[in-house]
Order: structure tokens, then sequence, then C-alpha cells
């Protein structure tokens, strides 16, 4: 099983993001995707830093892609996506804009932001020349067999989310701006303070989600580290780690130990709360009731109805 | 050409009501997961649809159906289905979402025209295009992220027919794209056709304070005798960086009566209310309301003004994004 890195979803400075590229060459993962997904406004900010990455990393042996914008609106955004293709790398579309835009017989994959809920889709996007699909994480174990079946058949590489603050939603607004009571023009870049996302509570101060501009994601980080011999089981031929600030080379360390099984999925979980001792874990998209369950022993707001 | 008022409807009596009341087109759901109103005791069952369609064609109205949640894997065959008995129902119009349905129906249904769901965010003239020219798409109903200037630009370099909301529900999230519902109570708009679903919410009162909560975690709170808006995840109160508040969007729905001059200028061909969720007598009343202000448009009369305020239940109105106040 390949173990990937999707795309970085927060406003890191360019000399953080360089650092966290670099870092990548010597970790052990097989495929990044970089680029700007979330808000197009951050993509100037290191932009003319990307070719060198793209190449760093291939001569480092990582296959590498560029991912589109996840909500593309603007004209400047749609001229953005369509530069991308010219790029001669191969583009993850997060957004179906980018499809149109993309040389007929070029190598395609799909991002989580697509989506991709039944094999009427995939069939579909695999008759476009899509190769690799990340599923939504939205999609429980069973549509996840279901997929990973009908990828193999059509030559359709299915992977999940391995780890991460989980995309849960995309709009328009910025929501950094709106707390700051500016507009998203005028945004000041309220976000680059949040390397990781601001933390959104509930009224009783319990953590819940996490405010990414116009993004908004989960307070949890979902991880299937425990799970890889179910999703292996099941078909998936690939995991995608989400970039975070810290830790995230032993992060890919511990992954691919539990992936070659030197270590267990369980064993890999207590290295995970021990390397932050206040990570909130969730795996409840994939085996449980909500998104925001955790089939381990932490303790989880309960539905009292 | 007069706007087209496009109205939903969640019963027959709803329909029956909207198509008296004015409605060019009426819009509905058949009563399972298909649909993105997927309640208890809403919508058709196919017989109730026939009769319904049957009856606004005999009054010059139109109906279309919302088939428009995203199809799960191992089961398309319901929603496979679902458009062969639109289209037996002799339905104006599918309201698709999903790729692999939208390609399932151009194939198998090419007769049946087809219309592009909110759900699926087509936010710029590209994809819109690409819908088209793919599936054969007539007309899309655009997210609810664009300004009125963002739709006449989109208007201005396509030929598809654009549909935007005017009333009701504002999502402030990218429709089909967003899983906050499911990740609070496992119930989501794109997969169970449900956003914040009436059976995880609680309402708990201690001291004269009333909290809601959905999915176990509070996220509005009010004093007594104050207005308890339902709580929706998005127009939740929450805590962030020592300021708490309706960090998303504040309790408010939608309301671009007084815009709809600019919506037609920018090229819009019809205006969508939300709620099929309500009461025949709302959508009556809605219905009436946007036809009077429409036929004064296209005869030049002033437009009425503030009709609907009382319909919101107590909620504060906003134009949304339209007037480009998100930017």
């Amino acid at each position: 099983m390949e173990l990937n890195v999707g795309p970085n979803q927060f406003f890191w400075s360019a000399d953080r993001w360089t650092k966290f590229y670099n870092d990548l060459t010597s970790t052990p993962v097989n495929r990044v995707v970089l680029g700007e997904l979330v808000c197009s406004k951050r993509l100037p900010f290191y932009q003319d830093r990307i070719p060198e990455a793209v190449s760093t990393l291939i001569e480092a042996g990582k296959e590498v892609a560029l991912t589109s914008l996840a909500l593309i609106t603007l004209k400047r955004e749609r001229k953005q996506t369509a530069e991308l293709a010219e790029m001669g790398v191969e583009v993850e579309i997060n957004d179906l804009t980018t499809l149109p835009h993309l040389p007929k017989g070029a190598k395609l994959s799909v991002g989580p932001l697509v989506n991709v809920y039944n094999e009427g889709t995939l069939a579909w996007l695999a008759s476009q020349g899509v190769k690799r699909i990340c599923l939504p994480p939205e999609l429980p174990l069973a549509s996840v067999r279901t997929l990973a079946f009908a990828g193999a058949d059509l030559g359709v590489a299915i992977e999940t989310w391995g780890h991460g603050r989980l995309p849960l939603a995309i709009s328009g607004r910025c929501y950094h701006a709106r707390l700051h009571k500016r507009t998203k023009d005028n945004c000041q870049f309220a976000c680059e303070v949040d390397p990781d996302g601001l933390d959104v509570t509930t009224l009783e101060g319990q953590p819940f989600l996490a405010m990414n501009g116009v993004q908004t994601l989960s307070d949890t980080y979902a991880t299937a580290v425990h799970q890889i011999d179910t999703l292996r089981e099941a078909g998936v031929s690939a995991l995608r780690l989400s970039p975070q600030s810290n830790g995230f080379i032993e992060l890919c360390k511990l992954y691919r130990q539990v992936l070659d099984k030197d270590i267990s999925g369980a064993a890999a979980i207590k290295t995970l709360t021990r390397l932050d001792d206040n990570v909130r874990l969730s795996d409840g998209f994939l085996t449980g009731n909500r998104g925001v369950d955790w089939s381990g022993d932490q303790a989880q707001p309960t539905l009292r109805v | 050409m007069v706007m087209e008022i496009v109205c939903p409807a969640g019963t027959p009596a709803a329909l029956r009501a909207a198509v008296k009341a004015g409605a060019h087109t009426v819009y509905c759901g058949f009563n399972d997961e298909t649909n993105a109103r997927n309640f208890p005791g809403l919508n058709f069952d196919r017989q109730e649809m026939r009769e319904g369609i049957a009856f606004a064609h005999a009054h010059g109205s139109k109906v279309l159906i919302a088939i428009n949640t995203f199809p799960r894997a191992g089961n398309e065959a319901i929603w496979h289905r679902a458009v062969a008995d639109a289209e037996s129902c002799h339905v104006d119009a599918v309201i698709l979402a999903d790729l692999g349905l939208l390609d399932y129906a151009a194939r198998n249904h090419p007769g049946l025209r087809r219309h592009l769901s909110v759900q699926a965010a087509a936010a710029n003239a590209d994809v819109i295009n690409f819908y088209a020219q793919t599936f054969d798409v007539k007309r899309v109903v655009l997210p609810r992220v664009l300004s009125v200037q963002e739709i006449a630009a989109i208007n201005a370099e396509t030929e598809v027919e654009t549909e935007v909301f005017v009333f009701g529900g504002l999502c402030v999230m990218a429709e089909g794209r967003c899983s906050l519902s499911s990740y609070a109570t496992g119930l989501s708009p794109n997969m169970n056709g449900v956003c914040s679903p009436a059976n995880h919410v609680e309402y708990r009162e201690d001291k004269g304070v009333l909290d809601a909560r959905l999915g176990g975690y509070t996220i509005h709170r009010v004093g007594q005798n104050e207005p308890a808006p339902y709580p929706t995840l998005c127009k939740g109160c929450f805590g962030a960086s020592n300021k708490s508040g309706h960090l998303f969007e504040d309790p408010v729905s939608l309301n671009a009566e007084q815009l709809i001059p600019q919506l037609q200028k920018a090229g819009v061909t019809a205006l969508k209310i939300e709620g099929r969720q309500r009461s025949r007598s709302y959508v009556a009343q809605v219905v009436r309301n946007f036809r009077g202000a429409v036929d004064a448009l296209e005869a030049g009369r002033p437009m009425p003004e503030g009709m609907l305020t009382r319909l919101s239940e107590g909620q504060a109105m906003t134009t949304g994004a339209y007037k480009k106040t998100w930017r």
C-alpha cells in the first residue's frame, strides 16, 4: 500500500512551505500532491517556489501532482486553473472545473473534494482518463469497499483519508476575515497565524471544528492507522496524510511502520497520542455512526435524545 | 420574458396550492433518499407524483423532480429507478447533481430534460458549459455563494439557463460539498438528503436559559422569551480566539425579493424558492408575492415591497452573497 501526502490546506509562510517539502524528500512517502487547495489569494506568496519543490521531490523519487483549487468562482481562479495544466505535472482535480482545461490523454487524478460516491461516477471519471481517486472522507467502509472493487476493474487506484483534520466544508465567505469583521477581499490574511486552523468550540467550550479561511475542518484528526488491514483487505491501494505544521515527518514514519507491519495499529495510536497529548482522534466516517466518533477510548460528546 | 417562479412542494396539497397561486413551475421529490429534503411525512409516492404532474399540466404549470442526492455505492438502482419513474410520470425535467447519475440519465433517458442541481455546486461558466456539453444540461441552479455581478458574468459566457435561490433557507457553504452535518450527526445532505436532522436536536432549559444541542453539541443558547432558532449547524453559535457568536452565519434566511430587477438584468431565467418542508399556506403566500413581483417588473410597475418579512418565522433576512457583502 502506498503512503501519500495530500495538499497543504493551510496558509504557511513561503519559508515554512519550502522547508516542509524539502523535509518530505527524506520521508518514506510515495507521492506528494502540492499547490493551493483552499484560497487563491494565498498562492502568490509561494507560487514561485513550486517548480523547485516539484523537481526536488521528483529527484528524491517521489511521484508529484499539483492540486486544483477546491472552489473556483473568480476569473483569476479560472485562469490559475487553466495555467495548472500547462505546468507539465499531473493535476489532482478538486473542483470539476479543472477537467475541461486538461489536455486529452493527460494523466489525471481526482481528490477528496470531488463527490465520488458511487460506481457510476467512478466509471464516468475513468472514461475521462482518471487513474486515481482519493475518496471523500465522508464515505463509510461499505462504500469504500464497493468503489475499490469497481476501481480495480477499471484500472483506477483508490486512495482514502489516512490522517489529518477533515475538510468538512468550503464557502464563498472567509470566516477568518468575518471573525475580524473584514470582508474576503480585505482579509489582511488573518488565517496566516493559524498554521493548523483556528480551533472552534461550542458554547460549552467543547472543541468541535477548525476554521481555515473559506474552509471549515474538523477539530479531530481523523486517523485510519489502526484500520490499515481492513482498508487493504477492502482493496484500497493508498493512504493520504494531510500536512500539519508539527511532527509530520514522525507521522510519515509511523504510518510507514504500520504499513510495513513493523508495529501494530494499536501501538501506532499510542504513539500518536504521545507525539501530541492534546490530539483528539476520530474514525467515525469510516466505521462509526458520526464522523466525529472514535472507536478508541477517548471521550466524545454523546447524543442524548 | 417574464422570469419563471420555481416553487417548492413537499406534499400534493402544497403542489396544488402553488399551482393555484400562480407558480410557473413546481419542484418536488420522491418520498425516499433520492432527494435532498428526505424528511418524514414529506414528498410524493409514484401515484401522487403522476397525479400532481397531471394537475399542474392541466393548469399550465410545469413540474421538476429533484433526484439530487449522491447515489450510495452498491445501491444506484434506487436512483436509476427514480429517473425512469420521473420520465414515465411525464415530468418536465429532473434536477440532478451526481456525475454518474447525469451520465446514466443522458444515456438511458436522452429525451428527459436535465437540470443541474445546486448540490453540484457549479460556480463558474467553464464548469457549467462542461456539464452542458457532456450531459446536455439545459439549466443550472447556481450555488448561493455568488454575487449578482458574478452571476451576470456567468450568464454572459453560457447559453445554459440559470436559476437562482431568492427566498428561504440559506446555505453559506458550497452546497453538495458540506459534511458538517454528518460529522456531528451521521446524516448529511449528500448521502441522506438531510442537514442537521430534527431527531438529533435536543432542547434543554435550565434557570431560564434554553440550550439547543445538535448531536450532543450545544450550538445555541437563548434567554427566556427570546426566539429560539432551529440549530442548523452552520448558523450555530460558537467560540474562537476569545470571541463568540455566529462565526459562520447568523440565523438568517434569504430574501432577495428586492434584487429581482438586478437578477433579471444579470440574465437569470428562473427564481427559486426554498422550502419543500413548508406548509401549503406558506408556499401559496410566497408564490403569490413573487409572482406579483415578476409580473410587476414585466409590466414596468414598481415592485411591491417587503411583504414576506413575517413569513421568516422571526428570523432576520439577508441577501446572502448576492450583494457582494461577503467579498
